[in-house]
């Protein structure tokens, strides 16, 4: 499932589209302390976080997971999202909490 | 060596906003010399977490990167506070960050954990009210 193929499903806000919209979405990755996710995240994962912030674009793009997905009603600050916006970096939301959140996804690469 | 590239950052100290920089810059570089995947996320992982120490801890510091034919030598050099017992520093989810430093996903206890991890070599030294200086290698 490309990022666009996620977008177009319709159960994600879209915060931020991003530029790289064609890039296959290859798991999921949950956690919200940014050194674990820097030493274990996996490289084209979507990325469950609440972590909203300037860091955690640092983050995604660092270890080459393909967009972050905001859960729990977490929201990107002003920074984040022109930081996302200049970067091309793809960012969802959703209120849902994280795990409901990776399982939704889970079932679309499954599908 | 002739043929090494020398790069220097500046990292800023206390601006989360700009922690990074340095990393994602090398990371951009390495990637359009063609070095492998994996040696660049090594490299990106161990300089990022370095520069969050720098921002977090030491108000910010220099790094001095040598790319080669054959690796990337990182070479990170601050004039904060000083570790009094780096044996402990090194421990996982040992971790001396601000309580607001956590709020925004720091403090885990990760860094110097992960920066080792990641390296190939890793040298660290610090002496308290003096500074810090770290030394990490990743080869390709």
């Amino acid at each position: 499932m490309t990022i666009r193929e996620l977008a177009d499903k319709g159960i994600f806000k879209v915060v931020c589209a991003g530029d790289d919209t064609d890039r296959e979405i290859s798991g999921v990755f949950c956690c919200d302390l940014l050194s674990v996710v820097m030493g274990r995240g996996k490289a084209d994962a979507a990325w469950v976080t609440v972590m909203g912030n300037i860091n955690s674009l640092a983050v995604l793009s660092l270890t080459d997971m393909a967009c972050i997905v905001l859960a729990e009603g977490a929201q990107m600050d002003a920074v984040g999202i022109a930081r996302a916006e200049t970067q091309g970096f793809t960012i969802f939301a959703t209120d849902q909490p994280i795990f409901e959140t990776a399982m939704q996804i889970q079932a679309l690469l499954d599908a | 060596m002739s043929d090494a590239i020398v790069l220097k950052y500046d990292v800023p100290g206390d601006d989360f906003t700009r922690a990074g920089e340095a990393s994602s810059d090398i990371k951009q570089k390495l990637r359009k010399m063609g070095i492998p995947p994996e040696a660049i996320r090594k490299v990106a992982i161990s300089m990022y977490e370095g520069e969050i120490n720098m921002v977090i801890h030491a108000h910010g510091g220099q790094i001095t990167v040598e790319i080669t034919p054959e690796d990337v030598d990182m070479l990170l050099e601050d004039h904060g506070p000083g570790i009094a017992d780096i044996e402990q520093a090194m421990q996982a989810g040992f971790s001396t960050a601000p309580e607001d430093v956590r709020g925004l996903g720091f403090g885990a206890g990760m860094g110097l954990p992960n920066m080792k991890k990641y390296s190939d070599e890793f040298s660290i030294e610090s002496e308290v009210g003096v500074g810090t200086t770290v030394h990490m290698k990743v080869r390709f």
